[in-house]
């Protein structure tokens, strides 16, 4: 019983981090209507930004909260101006070509930005520094309560408030649903898309960006290919929840990272990269839309 | 130009390109050619569903690891011809191996090919993964060892045409498909679906179909790989793979068979001509290259090198006219 509730912590500070990515995913879905495949990408250029940030500043000597608000912020600037840049020279020039175009396009930048990764930062992989130390804070019924994960919990939950806040408390919020719902009635009633899509693609890998100080973090092992795998599963995640829908992703995330570590747990580690494929395959068959999304039905 | 459309004739240039080989280049090049008809069978047959069908699938390499790792279980394990005919054993395997990856096709294709583009694009993949995955953990297929001991064809030559005559057969097939109705039906559910769908069209149908053809030729063309390097693990098809023939469909121009066949031949030779330029850096710039070539091909000319045309158009078009 303790270790199954310990599980469930630990699912739920792993599904948060996927929310955080998934996010990301399920915003320019939502506004573009495209897998921006780079996303997992960009998270891994700010896990890199994160690294040598620490390194330069030295904030590796002194863990706490106070370096890892630098990190986070240096992360979410530096994965902010990739996704600027991302969308600037890669999609904004295809924005009115086929649907398959803009999807290889983005497998392009993905591979691009992964194996010049591999040129500029070495293929071996880093260790990330420390930036808290993980301590038990406390123990209820036998179940460990760890500062890693409270903090990991705590940072997304505040970074998923803020994004609510953003889209629906405020005028840029505002436009960005209205450019999600028609771009082209919106920028008649005087909203530019292309600016609202470039802000849609800089909050989005800002999000990114805290993922991937939390997963260095937690997890602190750092590769130019570590995007990869979950990038995948943030973007199972989003399409479990109803890809194109904010709540939906944080949702779909959470089953995934509990999903996970009960496979892990209970069955075998070595089915956990296969098992993201597996809800998705199973979520497309029975509910295409995924668990909150809607049906849509196309009109000629 | 005309002659090679008879599979006869196209065989046997294909021969006398074998003899050229073998006598003309040394076992390098000959590897080589043996890989470009390898790639020649998966850019044919991705361009099948990526190209004509219009959809878009990102696992090939899921598909040729089924088709590798069946050829290489029966090649090690079905004597049924002997010593002599050992040719007639391979074109069981290669056959069987195809059939299983079709049937895998069958089995991704029927729920997933409901699905829309970016969507088609994801369940590939995973399926992709799943497969690779699944063969780490089978013991009797080697796990993260591999399989090696494969049977090899021999000498190059009867190794060399065995791989030539699938390519043709793949090529030929999917030509005069393409001129039947059902190849009609392909190229409708690519230009309109809903428009398709109105027309009588079962257009998950067709696209099944398209899919279980695409499967079968990636088995195929895994078998010969198989063959050829006789030593196969799952990290020889990983989601690189998968991308590799995806760019030699886009580069060569969706719906273009002479393209994916050219393509297939510069996505081959290129890794290795762009050597020197890794040894004089001194970092693997290759596929930093190919990724921005894919974006750039995007943005500056989407249709790939040929467009939707064939080798005889462009050769009438552009050579002919300005000679």
């Amino acid at each position: 019983m303790q270790d199954f509730v310990q599980h469930i912590i630990n699912g739920i500070s792993l599904g948060s981090i996927y929310a955080l990515i998934a996010l990301g995913y399920t915003m320019v879905y939502g506004i573009l209507k495209m897998i921006n495949f780079a996303h997992s990408d960009v998270y891994m250029v700010g896990a890199f930004g994160a690294y040598y940030i620490a390194r330069a500043f030295g904030i590796e000597a002194q863990p706490g909260i106070g370096s890892l608000a630098i990190l986070l912020v240096s992360s979410m600037i530096a994965c902010s101006i990739l996704g600027l840049a991302i969308e600037r020279f890669a999609y904004r020039p295809l924005r009115n070509s086929p649907k398959l175009n803009i999807l290889i396009t983005a497998i392009g930048v993905s591979l691009f930005l992964e194996y010049s990764g591999q040129a500029v930062f070495g293929a071996d992989p880093k260790v990330f520094p420390e930036v808290m130390t993980d301590h038990t804070l406390a123990t209820i019924f036998g179940v460990d309560l760890k500062s890693f994960d409270l903090t990991v919990l705590g940072v997304s939950i505040l970074a998923m408030l803020g994004l609510e806040f953003l889209i629906y408390k405020t005028k840029l919020g505002k436009a960005m649903r209205a450019v999600s719902a028609n771009a082209s009635v919106a920028s008649m009633l005087g909203m530019n898309p292309d600016r609202i899509i470039a802000f849609t693609f800089v909050v989005g890998s800002a999000l990114a960006g805290i993922g991937s100080v939390l997963v260095g973090m937690k997890y602190p092992k750092i590769d130019p290919l570590m995007g990869m795998m979950i990038g995948m599963k943030a973007f199972v995640a989003a399409v479990l929840g109803g890809i194109g829908n904010v709540g939906g992703a944080v949702l779909g995330a959470l089953i995934m990272g509990l999903s996970e570590e009960m496979v892990v747990a209970y069955f075998s580690s070595t089915y956990r990269d296969a098992l993201a494929f597996g809800i998705l395959i199973v979520i497309l068959i029975f509910r295409p839309a995924g668990l909150l999304g809607k049906y849509s039905v196309e009109k000629v | 130009m005309k002659a090679f459309k008879n599979p006869l004739i196209a065989l046997l240039a294909m021969g006398a390109l074998a003899l050229a080989l073998e006598f003309g280049f040394n076992a390098f090049f000959q590897l080589m050619a043996m890989f470009i008809l390898v790639n020649c069978l998966m850019s044919m047959s991705l361009n099948l569903v990526n190209g004509y069908t219009g959809q878009f699938s990102l696992g090939h390499a899921g598909f040729m690891a089924v088709g590798a790792y069946a050829a290489a279980y029966g090649s090690s394990h079905v004597h049924i011809f002997p010593e002599p005919f050992l040719m007639g054993n391979y074109v069981i395997t290669t056959l069987l191996a195809g059939a299983l990856a079709a049937f895998a096709g069958l089995l991704v294709g029927l729920p997933s090919l409901r699905l829309k583009g970016d969507y088609l694009a994801i369940v590939t993949l995973g399926f992709g993964e799943i497969v690779r995955v699944a063969l780490l953990n089978m013991d009797f297929l080697g796990g993260p060892r591999g399989y090696s001991g494969i049977p090899s064809y021999g000498n190059f030559i009867s190794g060399f045409l065995f791989a030539s005559f699938w390519v043709l057969l793949c090529f030929f097939t999917i030509w005069r498909l393409m001129g039947s109705s059902h190849g009609r039906g392909f190229l409708s559910v690519r230009e309109d679906e809903i428009a398709a769908e109105a027309m009588g069209i079962n257009t998950t149908r067709m696209k099944v179909k398209a899919f279980v053809l695409s499967s079968f030729f990636a088995g195929v063309a895994g078998a010969i790989f198989a063959h050829i390097t006789s030593y196969i693990s799952p990290s020889s098809f990983t989601f690189l793979q998968s991308v590799n023939a995806v760019i030699m469909v886009v580069l060569g121009g969706m719906g273009s068979m002479t393209g994916s066949l050219v393509a297939a031949v510069i996505v081959t030779i290129l890794p290795e001509a762009l050597r020197p330029l890794q040894d004089l850096t001194g970092i693997d710039l290759r596929m930093v290259i190919y990724s921005l070539a894919l974006i750039l091909m995007m943005i500056l000319r989407p249709k790939g090198l040929f467009g939707a045309m064939e080798f005889g158009d462009v050769w009438r078009k552009y050579v002919k006219r300005s000679s």
